[in-house]
């Protein structure tokens, strides 16, 4: 069992028989009465959060949650299929926990998947990836104000608005919680 | 550019060189290591490593804004000893290492050697007042276990001050011209600036009592006298969640941290909250002219609950029973039980004057007059730095 001196960011705890991530926390305590820590918990399984003033003392039962570092292999109507290299167990989730990102998701991309109770409720990308761009217009000359972008595929299919220097076969990195250019990068 | 001083680290070719006019950045020769003693462009002495780990920069350098806030913590002390010494308070020093530590429900001691670290310094404090001192002021480290949070430091320092023969509104009036001196000598105006907010600290400040503070910020109808059962079935009105078997004070808190706190803590004036329930009086003695509420007052700004005031109990007997009162209910919870002072209640037993007193905690006043968001910020070095 955690006590409130183990809260902590990403403590995952078990909750009306769901898993809770702590996102936010604060040590509260009026200067007459009882310490609280003021805890902010995400649903592992909806992704809804909820504040709660846990007070010291009170108990939080720890969620059967583990991590595993595993390997994108492909996508199959909707679902990714990845693999655990130490085991080569596969598993498949819907492609709809990582949301717009898929598309950024090219093969062999390390991942983290997160089980609960031996079930993949969540799929955790880099934050970075490395594509080539497959297709783009080239740059308007003169069109250079500002921060004027033009839009490009990269190898995945995914399209991402660039700027305008960026060319066919350029590597560029690209954030995938905001699926936003980030910058060129100089092929090594 | 010279550069004479300490080495401090070398990276990439640039040296930092700590001198007797701080910092300076420097290109580094080829050679030089952190720890060599330099003048100019000649290692004077190289680093011997010897006994002592190598220096670096994470441990011996402080941001600026650190040295900053600690520049201005220093003013603000400056500050508050001139305060004191115009009103002519004697300033005490009383022992940090005691054997009974406050009993307070919801305060937990560090215990050190045979004893314990005071929790606030008001058990010796008030034995002088009884001893005949009339105007004390003390500024001490407090030690309270397991406190970690913006607000809240293990070690802290606290400003008590007590006035004998003195009502609680002579100590709102010291404490409005304290914060409003304090805030003028470090930043030179009378606001306060919390993020994007300004709050004018120029006494005097509003006054509201805790029942009107609940009616109004919680839709509370607070009696003071009513159960625990009572209590808990009124803050469930207000769709405040809390278990069945909650204490009175328990349920008291629940509804003030949920809605007068955030509510003071947006208003834009400082705040002196006064007229405490009894069951919160703590070290306070009653009011002659309602017994339902306590002398006690706190004063808040910007949501920082800065001091807490007491007309001071001056019964041995009450005390007496408020203490064991204390134990009984620390050893129900499970808390560790302190012993009662007995030379504080032989103090009482040989008279305290009637004196009004009160905590104010310095971090927290240094934080309010520099803007600082945590009370990190303000210390030379927290525990996770030590």
């Amino acid at each position: 069992m955690y006590d409130t001196s183990d809260i902590r960011k990403g403590l995952k705890v078990l909750m009306d028989g769901n898993p809770w991530t702590v996102i936010e926390f604060q040590f509260v305590k009026p200067g007459k009465g009882a310490a609280f820590t003021r805890t902010v918990f995400k649903n592992l399984l909806n992704g809804k959060t909820k504040e709660m003033n846990i007070r010291s003392g009170e108990k939080l039962e720890p969620a059967n949650v583990d991590q595993r570092d595993m390997q994108f292999l492909y996508k199959e109507a909707g679902d990714l299929v990845l693999m655990d290299q130490t085991n080569y167990e596969q598993v498949s989730v819907s492609a709809e926990m990582v949301g717009k990102a898929a598309d950024l998701m090219k093969d062999n991309l390390p991942c983290t998947v997160l089980f609960f109770n031996e079930r993949a409720i969540d799929v955790a990308l880099p934050t970075f990836v490395f594509l080539e761009v497959t297709a783009s217009e080239p740059g308007v000359r003169g069109d250079t104000s500002g921060n004027v972008q033009k839009p490009a595929t990269v190898e995945t299919g995914a399209e991402v608005m660039v700027p305008l220097f960026i060319r066919v076969g350029d590597t560029i990195k690209i954030d995938t919680r905001t699926h936003e250019y980030v910058e060129r990068v100089n092929k090594q | 550019m010279s550069a004479r001083g300490r080495v401090l680290a070398v990276n990439a070719g640039i040296a930092i060189v700590r001198g007797e006019k701080g910092e300076v950045t420097v290109a580094a020769p080829p050679g030089w290591r952190a720890g060599d003693l330099v003048d100019d462009l000649a290692v004077v002495r190289a680093y011997d490593a010897g006994d002592y780990p190598e220096p670096s920069t994470e441990v011996a350098r402080l941001p600026r804004p650190r040295i900053d806030a600690l520049h201005a913590r220093a003013k603000a002390l400056a500050a508050v000893r001139a305060f004191f010494a115009a009103r002519e308070f004697v300033e005490v020093e009383t022992p940090l290492l005691v054997p009974s530590p406050g009993l307070e429900i919801h305060l937990d001691a560090v215990s050190a050697g045979d004893g314990y670290l005071i929790t606030s310094p008001e058990y010796q404090m008030k034995r002088l007042l009884a001893g005949g001192f009339e105007r004390i002021y003390q500024v001490c480290k407090c030690f309270r276990a397991g406190e970690r949070g913006p607000h809240h430091a293990s070690e802290f320092t606290m400003i008590e001050w007590y006035r004998a023969y003195a009502e609680l509104d002579t100590i709102i009036e010291d404490t409005e011209a304290l914060v409003h001196a304090v805030v003028r000598a470090v930043s030179g105006i009378s606001q306060v600036r919390l993020g994007a907010r300004t709050i004018d600290v120029t006494p005097p400040w509003p006054r509201t009592s805790v029942r009107d503070a609940l009616k109004k910020w919680a839709g509370i109808d607070l009696k003071g006298d009513e159960s625990a059962a009572d209590l808990v079935a009124k803050v469930r009105a207000v769709g405040i969640a809390v278990a069945d078997d909650t204490a009175w004070d328990d349920a008291f808190f629940a509804a003030f941290l949920a809605k007068v706190d955030p509510a003071i803590a947006a208003l834009d004036h400082p705040l002196i909250l006064e007229d405490w329930p009894a069951p919160l009086a703590a070290l306070a003695r009653k009011k002659p002219t309602d017994p339902s509420v306590a002398l006690r007052f706190e004063a808040y700004i910007g949501g920082i609950e800065l001091a807490n005031a007491f007309g001071e109990l001056t019964d041995p007997v009450e005390q007496r029973a408020r203490f064991e009162s204390d134990q009984r209910i620390r050893r129900e919870r499970g808390r560790d039980v302190y012993p009662i002072d007995e030379k504080l209640i032989a103090a009482l037993v040989e008279g305290l004057p009637p004196s009004a007193g009160i905590a104010l905690g310095f971090d927290r006043l240094v934080m309010l007059a520099t803007g600082a968001a945590t009370i990190d910020q303000v210390l030379t070095f927290t525990a996770a730095e030590l």
